[in-house]
């Protein structure tokens, strides 16, 4: 196990170097210059002498290769460099509002995996009842209606019926837990509504699959209890392709979020992530992709470390 | 429909009584409101964006503003007192006593004679979106602490009314000397309120400045303003009281629907706007060097039909030429309606819109139109024009953009045709002119254009005196530049604020540039 787990934790760094390779010189082949936007973005007149002198400034006077060897030097010492557009640290920039994304993201999974295990199995127990159809229906809903549009009934609601929204603007946890939750529980279920109704539908139609299997067989023939039969036998397997959507679902949430974020007001990674493209941020857009990159890898490295955990075959193989 | 107008029409009535506004105001208590965009930089002299203003204005004093109890008359801010020379090549400024930056240091004539030189002679690496705006000042004197001359190159006949431009900020000489550049990233100021912070993508604060020379104010302790780019989300959060205003301008779709859910909780101001939309040719890109081109562009448009639509869904209203409509040096309707693009006899308009592209080789002209995509007017105001020009059989594709890249595509000259706009602070010919004059003494003319006659005119009226022989003028000036169409208005709009009953003191005036320092705001709470 320990010789698997370090294995996988190798293999994520040059994945990495592969990522920030391709979204460096991509991002230089984009047409758009960020000194151009930046500098006449107001409007008003700036000589060319003045856009020069920025952009050697920022460093982009220098070759290609050069600027690639200084940001990876940087990306090595945990140093993103500066936001080219608002000259603050990059992991300044993110890191105000990584705590919100991430927080998001952490309360819809919870969300969804409350939803989804109980009302996937027995979807799948009680598989053409009407249990099956109700669950089939809200999933199908969860689907087809998009979070956005889910929160702004959301918000509708608490504002017709009650008179009340939730605060605009960002509490951290630590600080006040209620109005942190006021804040962020009401996006949690927007978002996790729709989370909840795919893996609702892996979780049914795993378990669909798994309960026709030999090895279940066998254990009713052997006289184990229903309940011991799917929560030792079935559940356990049927949740090995679950959790891949679980975690793929949860890394996609970081940075994901883009209209969900503005309907709730929330000062999130997705927002960020299309201003620094509107306005070709270089090393913001850098930054964020190396950050979301990450999440995905580690994700993944969680996924595959329980899918051991869950499965012997994997981890003796 | 009738019941959300009556309700407008009373909940303005109401507000334009003001019985409430002859309250005693109340001190304390923190103003949140709501500011639909968020300034890139704190810089008041480098931008050109009311998100700038509405973000700044709180923490910075001005030399004069405008009074906007008698706009557009001006008033003193940091100026006490002034004169101004016989001959107009001469304005002296009495700066107030005892007034102080937010870090303890007196403000000094230093720190005025400073800041007007980085605005009309920015150094390298500064943007001064005023430089030309202050290209009439010769000389700035400081012969005492309190006393600062301006000696003038030539006679302006609105000086003093650029002195009140919200866009001067005053900075301190010293942070100035340390870093031209400091204030786009560090705020400094006399204003009333001293900045907390600036919690990027969400907000802004401030608390009361305790040394604020004007006695008194501000009433608030604080304030908070919320960026919220979403029209949706700032409606919800100002029908729900979390916001208490917002002081740009919403659409009258918004403003029934907050009137209908909102009541008599609400304040509806609505007032003509300083601010249009214009359609700026390329005149660098072939065929829009050619003035038939142009011309036929800008008379395939039904402004007046348009107008009756549009002011229905879209902050648009009004049909005018570069001069307010309404205000006293606009050119009147019965006149307007006898230059190209402005007839009302659309039919007549269009088919020699067509002979003139016949004419000039281009019958079936298809083109790029470079648009900003803010939903309210852009996104309507572009819609408009690509099926204006599709009747005259011109084929449009329209592209939106986020503001910075907009602007820059624009400044750069990276377009076709544009819908620029023209953001004004006041119905000042000067002002509203200078965006027509050569393109190469003015920047901000996005159609590129030089064009030595119109420079010709724009000299005369800013140097003429006399009120009746500077309209005789200016009617000249837009003969030219219509019939050249080199830039041409769309349509003017129409300002409609909402803010809830409990905030008062705040002004309503036809500029969403002005009176947001927020020093005479205050809560009846």
């Amino acid at each position: 196990m320990l010789r698997y787990t370090v294995s996988r934790i190798l293999l994520v760094i040059p994945t990495l170097i592969g990522v920030a390779i391709l979204v460096f010189f991509m991002l230089r082949v984009v047409p758009g210059d960020v000194v151009e936007v930046k500098l006449r973005g107001d409007g008003g007149n700036v000589s060319q002498e003045t856009i020069e002198q920025e952009r050697r400034r920022l460093g982009l006077d220098k070759p290609l290769l050069a600027q690639f060897g200084d940001w990876m030097v940087g990306v090595a010492t945990l140093d993103l460099g500066t936001s080219m557009w608002t000259d603050r640290p990059v992991i300044e920039e993110i890191g105000l509002r990584l705590e919100l994304s991430l927080q998001v993201a952490i309360m819809a999974t919870i969300v969804a995996v409350l939803i989804a295990l109980p009302l996937g199995t027995l979807a799948a127990l009680f598989r053409d009842t009407w249990i099956d159809y109700v669950v089939r229906l809200l999933s199908i809903g969860g689907l087809a209606i998009p979070s956005f549009w889910f929160g702004m009934l959301i918000m509708l609601t608490l504002l017709q019926l009650f008179g009340w929204l939730p605060p605009i603007t960002f509490t951290p946890l630590y600080v006040d837990p209620m109005a942190n939750l006021a804040q962020l529980v009401w996006p949690a279920l927007a978002v996790g509504y729709r989370y909840a109704a795919v893996v609702a539908r892996m979780i049914r139609s795993s378990l669909l699959e798994v309960m026709s299997e030999d090895y279940i067989r066998t254990a009713r023939a052997k006289g184990v209890f229903e309940k011991l039969v799917v929560s030792r036998h079935a559940l356990r397997n049927a949740l090995l392709p679950t959790i891949t959507v679980i975690g793929l679902e949860f890394a996609f949430l970081i940075g994901g979020l883009v209209v969900t974020e503005q309907v709730f007001n929330l000062n999130g990674i997705g927002k960020l992530f299309v201003q620094s493209v509107s306005r070709n941020d270089f090393t913001l857009i850098q930054g964020m992709v190396m950050l979301i990159a990450l999440f995905y890898v580690l994700v993944n490295l969680a996924v595959d470390l329980l899918y051991a955990a869950l499965d012997p075959r994997i981890r003796y193989r | 429909m009738r019941r959300i107008i009556t309700a407008v029409a009373a909940v303005a009535a109401l507000a334009a009584a003001g019985p409430a506004e002859a309250q005693s105001p109340k001190r304390g208590g923190t103003l949140t409101f709501a500011i639909s965009a968020e300034t890139p930089h704190y810089d008041c002299h480098g931008s050109d964006t009311y998100a700038t203003l509405h973000f700044s204005a709180p923490f910075y004093s001005t030399l004069l503003r405008f009074d906007l109890d008698k706009y557009p008359e001006v008033a003193g801010d940091l100026a006490q007192s002034w004169t101004v020379a016989p001959d107009l090549l001469t304005y002296s400024f009495k700066l107030h006593q005892g007034v102080l930056f937010h870090d303890g240091q007196p403000l000094t004539s230093a720190d005025v004679k400073a800041t007007y030189e980085r605005l009309r002679a920015p150094p390298t690496g500064v943007v001064s979106t005023r430089k030309a705006t202050f290209s009439d000042i010769d000389t700035i004197e400081t012969p005492d602490a309190q006393t600062v001359v301006f000696k003038m190159k030539g006679v302006n006949a609105a000086m003093l009314e650029h002195f009140a431009s919200p866009w001067n900020c005053i900075y301190s000489a010293k942070v100035l000397a340390a870093d031209p550049n400091a204030p786009k990233t560090k705020v400094m100021g006399t204003g009333p309120f001293v900045f907390g912070e600036h919690v990027k993508g969400s907000h802004v604060t401030g608390t009361r400045n305790d040394k604020y020379f004007r006695q008194g104010l501000p009433y608030l302790d604080g304030f908070k303003g919320v960026f919220m780019l979403q029209a949706a989300a700032m409606l919800n959060a100002l029908q729900g009281g979390q916001v208490a205003g917002e002081f740009r301008g919403i659409a009258p779709a918004e403003r029934d629907r907050l009137v209908q859910a909102m009541g008599d909780k609400l304040r509806i101001e609505e007032s003509s706007w300083t601010l249009n939309l214009l359609i700026a040719f390329n005149t660098e890109k072939k065929p829009f060097d050619d003035p038939r081109v142009r011309r036929a562009l800008s008379m395939a448009i039904d402004r007046w039909g348009g107008s009756q639509g549009l002011s229905r869904i879209s902050t648009m209203r009004a049909v005018g030429g570069v001069i307010r409509p309404g205000s006293p040096y606009a050119t009147p309707e019965a006149e307007l309606v006898k230059l190209p693009g402005f007839s009302k006899d659309i039919r007549a308009s269009r088919a020699e819109a067509k002979r003139l592209l016949a004419e000039a080789g281009v019958p079936n002209l298809s083109f790029t139109l470079h648009n900003r995509n803010l939903a309210m007017p852009y996104t309507p105001a572009g819609v408009f024009l690509v099926d204006q020009w599709r009747q005259i059989g011109v084929t449009v594709d329209h592209k939106q953009y986020d503001t910075a890249p907009y602007l820059a595509g624009m400044s750069s000259g990276n377009f076709d045709v544009a819908i620029d706009f023209s953001n004004l602070f006041m119905d000042e010919p000067s002002l509203g002119l200078a965006k027509f004059v050569s393109f190469t003494r003015a920047p901000e003319n996005r159609s590129r254009a030089n064009d030595a006659e119109l420079d010709a005119l724009f000299d005369r009226q800013v140097r003429e005196l006399d009120r009746g022989k500077r309209i005789e003028l200016i009617k000249a000036f837009e003969k030219r530049l219509f019939e050249q169409s080199y830039q041409v208005p769309l349509l003017w709009w129409h300002r409609i604020v909402p803010t809830h009953k409990t905030l008062m003191g705040w002004k309503m005036s036809p500029s969403h540039n002005l009176g947001q320092d927020l020093a005479e705001v205050w809560l009846n709470q």
